[in-house]
């Protein structure tokens, strides 16, 4: 039972870690006033990316490179529709997801020629377990063990990465000067502007880190979790993340643990296939590949309590004349 | 005090496409002086000192602070410059504190905390040598208006502003809380301070001001010594003709009251009561006034009687009907089919749809009126023969029922909604704010048809923060602050008493009357 | 805002067109991209959706899916709402469609079972958009998130119907059993043999599609319905003000707009395949959205949209035969090209347009 629900757990930090980073990416958007519905786009880019790249030269780094540079260069285009040109940032975010969608397969099957797939990736292409000292031998440790070895010891650096860059995203956000510009660029930009800062180029930052953070996103789903790029392969991901970033209040430790919630729910879910319950027999499949859609669904009905975005979210900033 | 300028503008022209805002303005602002600026609305004031705090640049013509000719090509160079501004709306981020806005922009580092740590320090200092007094770490959104405003004057002086620009600084002030503000903007002054006060209220010019100049249609047309001029020179000056500052009226004739609000109570989202236990009544053929500084709660009463907002609690009499407030579900269209107009106070946002033709809003709320209808479909036709005899009857140009509203000046706008609005021959008109934004012109035409409709035996609830529209117009005043009617007064009302009323001092009335504290 | 009003033929015509323009451009650096020429590619495409009759059929058969869910994504455009669930609400009107054909489709001929197909697929998607419009209306729950949630939805929800409840026995296909004659439009070729349709599916629905033009236009433009729609969607507290109700106006045009949708299931199963299958959508709900911007949310623009983009998917078609490089995601690719640049970027070029318009218009108001 133990050995389960650490399995469970140790499932749910991999299947969570895309989902926070991507969540994160989209705090720092939404946080300056920038909505970001293109999530999905930007990490299915990045995976693409990561995965040509890690497979051209069988470095993961430079594959996660990659990854980073397709994610901002999408990022920037957001940025460019929403910012400079003042643009609906929904309809910019949609462009994005189809454009990553084509442009993907596109490239993917004219390059590589197997169906719109990256090819499996070569030794140093994917990134290794980081395995923590004396793991093996701790592991028999009754509870401690476990938790140790299998839990905390044995992913990838993506996912440490993942889960650090949420106090650093919280003390960004409110402990420094960037942080306070941000927040104050998404409730107001007039405040902003007249105080001598540059509202655009705030937003641009915000959009490239977001653009950053989505590329560790896709990048851990190719060649971390993944070997190579599949088409699609983020499934609506990035819109999850989005719900999540909304059901936390657009705050880094509550999307933290949104994402974990996410993550233990598909992971239990797997689990559950196939077993037969008592009364209703045997859940069919498709339930399960439902579920985190429902899930989301249910998280943006609020049915815990309403959450209210930065007060400038969506809004293109006009200097007004009188 | 020196003989070098604080501000001296020269030639200075701005134009936005084909509309020329600013057209060869000079301006001299002497050192240590309280320099105000006057002018009708779109007379270009606005512009001129968005282009001296670097928000525009202008066309063309020279800036000189302190006698060097200079290029302020944005806020931070203003900034740096000595140049501060106090912005008619606010330049606050509402769920911050005062010192994380007071820091905005002006951070030492990259990290909060030894510029969070500074600023108390120097925001302390400030308030004692400025009485400017406000706590730290309130923050904004719990604030009332008038320390909001010190918040922004504290901002400029944390910068180190040695002129500091006040941009329409008491639309959200009570005529107390503005004595407040000059005597602040006459410390400042004692302090080495150069003010510029623009403003379209000539009463705080003769108040506050040592020089005023006059802006029209976008040219500085003449300068005085406030002492040795007069509201009236001023006024002529301002709009280029006499100007009638009284409205024509015979005394009212009451009759039956049209509508009646009893003990009404709204809350707000947040919590907060922002009516409190109102009552009051509207008689056929008479004008009742609210007076009251904005954000009192005029808007939210005005937003519930037209069945715009939910009330907690309250009843409403009007059309022979008698209406739970608190648990009615009624609309603003219901409130519509009982014979209310509403005439928004803010057209932009509720009264027009800019977006749509003139004719199109000449029916916004009366859209499904069976006279509009062939059927299941609209009547074009009728529809823009209703909107052609409202033009011609209003006078609004230009006189096309098929131009976006977008298009007209705010006054002819201001038309359309009332025309749509009384032309409905209402029982009681709700006005709010008739002639914001509106030319002189289309302000006398507006007051007449108001009045018309009062003779006419109509009950007319009118809210407006100009003092002087509602004495004018007004048969009877009520006085709102924070929330209750604090009390009436007659159209003989003297200005001095309704100021205290509206500042929240206590009811004399009531005083001598011995009522208990 | 008067400072720089532009003349309708520009605001309608001129501008529209650059944003294609340089939408168009922008795909043809990406087919040099994967090593094509262009030009080249353009002469197949035209050739293959205008040049020959069948062509013809095949690109008038896509773009009439195409005019039911751009009608469907404009519909929710003049209430501002963003209706990006057109892919499932089509997916589930085949469930309607599919009903209305398996119940009577051995027993009236097909005029009688069309009007319950039209009426099934049209209540199906509509009843697929309505929770998420509920959700909008009550919760403010972003209508584009829970619309793209309830695609993803739907995918399961059909596979798992097509594969038990819906199966046609004795198979181990996913889908139902092939519609009788009383099932089946027929095809405009049937009909009307002297044009030549040949093997294209094209059929009776182009006529329905085009009805539901019609009557989509009247609705926005005519009715009072249509006023609240817009006004809600130009100004929603304007509109409140007016005595519109923001939820029911939200629900009202998200269950058209997914009705609509939902209709777009016809041309395919009931005048195509004749039975219900996996993923017959294909992306034609996406291609929605990118025809409602092109067409500027106007029944006239959707069907030219439309017949653009039929071009490029019958076309495309034969592009993969001559240039196999260019596949399907070439369509997406320029799906996105067109929603970036006449949607997003839409005003790009409106800066320059405006300074070769303003200096001679400025002078003329000068002079009067």
């Amino acid at each position: 039972m133990f050995e389960t629900i650490i399995l469970i757990l140790d499932s749910t930090i991999r299947v969570s870690t895309p989902l926070l980073l991507a969540c994160l990416a989209g705090l720092y958007s939404e946080r300056s006033g920038v909505v970001d519905i293109g999530l999905e786009g930007k990490m299915l880019g990045a995976a693409f990316g990561a995965g040509a790249v890690a497979y051209l030269t069988a470095s993961a780094w430079l594959g996660l490179l990659a990854g980073i540079g397709v994610s901002v260069a999408l990022g920037l285009l957001h940025g460019f529709a929403s910012i400079t040109n003042r643009g609906n940032q929904i309809v910019s975010g949609v462009a994005i997801n189809f454009l990553a969608a084509g442009l993907t397969a596109l490239l993917g099957q004219t390059w590589f020629r197997e169906g719109g797939r990256t090819p499996a990736l070569p030794e140093g292409g994917r990134f290794s377990e980081i395995v923590w000292p004396l793991a093996a031998e701790i592991r028999d440790i009754p509870v401690l063990g476990p938790i140790y070895s299998e839990l905390l010891s044995g992913h990838k650096i993506l996912v440490y990465a993942a889960f650090l860059a949420v106090p650093l995203t919280w003390w960004v956000l409110f402990r420094s000067r960037f942080g306070l510009r941000l927040r104050a660029v998404g409730e107001n930009p007039a405040a902003v502007d007249t105080a001598g800062i540059s509202v655009t180029w705030l937003r641009y930052r915000a959009v490239i880190v977001c653009g950053v953070l989505c590329g560790f996103a896709g990048s851990y789903l190719s060649i971390a979790a993944g070997s190579g790029f599949g088409v699609n392969m983020t499934a609506g991901q990035g819109f999850m993340a989005l719900a999540a970033l909304i059901f936390a209040k657009w705050k880094p430790f509550n999307a933290m643990f949104a994402c974990l919630l996410f993550g233990f729910l598909d992971a239990a879910g797997t689990r559950l296939q196939g077993v037969s319950f008592p009364v209703i027999g045997e859940v069919p499949l498709q339930v399960f590949q439902a579920l985190p859609y429902v899930l989301t669904v249910v998280l943006l009905a609020g049915f815990i309590g309403k959450a209210i975005p930065p007060k400038a979210s969506g809004i293109p900033y006009l200097k007004e004349r009188s | 005090m020196s003989d070098t300028p604080a501000i001296e503008l020269r030639r200075i022209n701005k134009s936005f496409g084909p509309v020329q805002a600013n057209k060869d303005i000079d301006l001299v602002v002497k050192k240590g002086s309280i320099h105000g600026i006057i002018g009708e609305n779109g007379a270009g004031k606005s512009t001129l000192m968005s282009i001296l705090y670097g928000f525009y640049h202008a066309d063309d013509g020279d800036i000189l602070v302190n006698g060097k000719k200079v290029t302020i090509s944005d806020s931070k160079a203003a900034i740096g410059m000595g140049i501060g501004m106090v912005h008619q709306h606010f330049m606050l981020v509402d769920n911050f504190s005062v010192l994380e806005n007071v820091v905005l922009g002006a951070e030492d580092s990259a990290l909060l905390s030894g510029s969070l740590g500074r600023a108390r320090v120097e925001l302390k200092r400030l308030e004692e040598e400025y009485e400017l007094r406000v706590d730290p770490d309130a923050l904004i959104q719990d604030l009332p208006v008038g320390l909001q405003q010190r918040v922004e004057i504290l901002k400029a002086l944390y910068r180190s502003a040695e002129v500091l620009i006040l941009d329409e600084p008491t639309g959200v002030l009570t005529p107390a809380e503005a004595d407040h503000l000059f005597k602040i903007l006459e410390v400042l002054k004692s302090e080495g301070k150069t003010v510029l006060l623009i403003t379209h209220k000539l009463r705080e010019i003769m108040k506050a001001t040592d020089t005023v100049s006059v802006m029209r249609r976008g040219e500085m047309v003449a300068t005085r010594e406030t002492a040795k001029t007069s509201m009236e020179e001023l006024a002529e000056l301002m709009v280029g003709r006499s100007v009638l500052l009284r409205v024509d009226k015979k005394p009212a004739e009451p009759k039956a009251p049209v509508m009646e609000v009893e003990n009404l109570t709204v809350t707000d989202s947040r919590g907060v009561q922002v009516v409190k236990d109102v009552s009051f009544s509207v008689r056929a053929g008479e004008i009742v006034g609210i007076a009251g500084v904005s954000g009192n709660g005029q808007s939210e009463l005005l937003e519930t009687l037209s069945g715009i907002r939910r009330a907690t609690r309250g009843t409403l009499k009007i059309n022979g009907e008698t209406i739970d407030l608190g648990t009615s579900t009624l609309d603003a269209a219901d409130m519509r089919a009982k014979n209310m107009g509403h005439v928004p106070e803010d057209r932009h946002r509720m009264g027009l749809i800019n977006s749509f033709s003139e004719y199109e809003n000449s029916i916004l709320g009366y859209h499904r009126d069976p006279a509009y209808s062939k059927g299941l479909l609209m009547d074009l036709a009728a529809i823009r023969k209703n909107a052609v005899a409202e033009i011609e009857k209003y006078d609004i140009r230009p006189p096309n029922p098929m131009l976006k509203t977008a298009n007209f000046s705010g006054g002819n706008q201001q038309k359309i909604v009332l025309a749509r609005e009384i032309e409905r021959d209402p029982e009681v008109l709700l006005v709010g704010q008739p002639t914001r934004g509106v030319d002189i012109g289309a302000i006398e035409f507006i007051h007449r048809r108001i009045v018309e409709l009062r003779d006419a035996g109509k009950g007319i609830l009118l809210v407006s923060v100009e003092l002087d529209e509602i004495r004018a117009l007004s048969d009877r005043v009520l006085v709102m602050f924070d929330g209750r009617i604090v009390g009436e007064r007659g159209t003989d009302a003297e200005e001095g008493e309704l100021g205290l009323l509206m500042a929240g001092v206590e009811d004399n009335k009531n005083a001598a009357k011995g009522v208990a504290q | 805002m008067s400072a720089g009003q532009l003349p309708r033929w520009v605001d309608y015509g001129l501008i529209p067109f650059l944003n294609l323009a340089a939408a168009f451009l922008v795909s043809g650096l990406v087919v040099i991209l994967i090593g094509e020429n262009p030009l080249d590619a353009v002469q197949i495409l035209l050739w293959g959706s205008l040049g020959y009759a069948e062509g013809f059929g095949f690109t008038l058969f896509y773009a009439t899916n195409f005019i039911f869910t751009g009608l469907a994504v404009a519909v929710a455009f003049h209430a501002g709402l963003f209706n990006i669930g057109g892919e499932g609400q089509a997916y589930v009107g085949g469930l309607g469609v599919a009903i209305a054909c398996l119940a009577l489709d051995r027993y009236v001929p097909w005029y009688v079972t069309l009007p319950f197909a039209i009426a099934g697929s049209a209540i199906a998607g509509a009843a697929w958009a309505f929770i998420p419009a509920w959700l909008q209306a009550k919760r403010g729950s972003h209508v584009v998130i829970t619309t793209i949630m309830f695609n993803y939805i739907s995918f399961s929800l059909m596979v798992y119907l097509l594969n038990n409840a819906l199966k046609k026995p004795g198979s181990m296909q996913p889908e139902t059993r092939t519609f009788e004659d009383g099932g089946r439009i027929p095809f405009l070729n049937d009909l009307f043999p002297s044009l030549g349709f040949g093997y294209a599916p094209v059929n009776l629905s182009l006529m329905v599609a085009l009805a539901a033009c019609v009557l989509v236009w009247l609705l926005i433009w005519r009715t009072k319905l249509g006023y609240e729609i817009r006004s809600f969607g130009a100004n929603a507290t304007a509109a409140i003000y007016a005595g519109i109700s923001p939820v029911r106006i939200i629900v009202i045009t998200m269950l058209i707009s997914g009705g609509l949708a939902g209709m777009m299931a016809i041309n395919e199963i009931m005048g195509s395949q004749h039975r219900l299958l996996i993923d017959f959508v294909t992306g034609y709900g996406f291609v929605g959205i990118a025809v409602a911007l092109m067409g500027r949310a106007h029944p006239v623009g959707i069907v030219l949209a439309s017949i653009l983009f039929g071009m490029l998917y019958q076309g495309g078609a034969e592009l993969s035969f001559e240039m196999p490089n260019i596949t399907r995601d070439m369509i997406i690719v320029i799906q996105g090209l067109v929603i970036l640049f006449a949607g997003a970027l839409e005003h790009m070029f409106r800066p320059a347009i405006m300074r070769l318009f303003t200096p001679a218009r400025a002078l003329r108001a000068k002079e009067a």
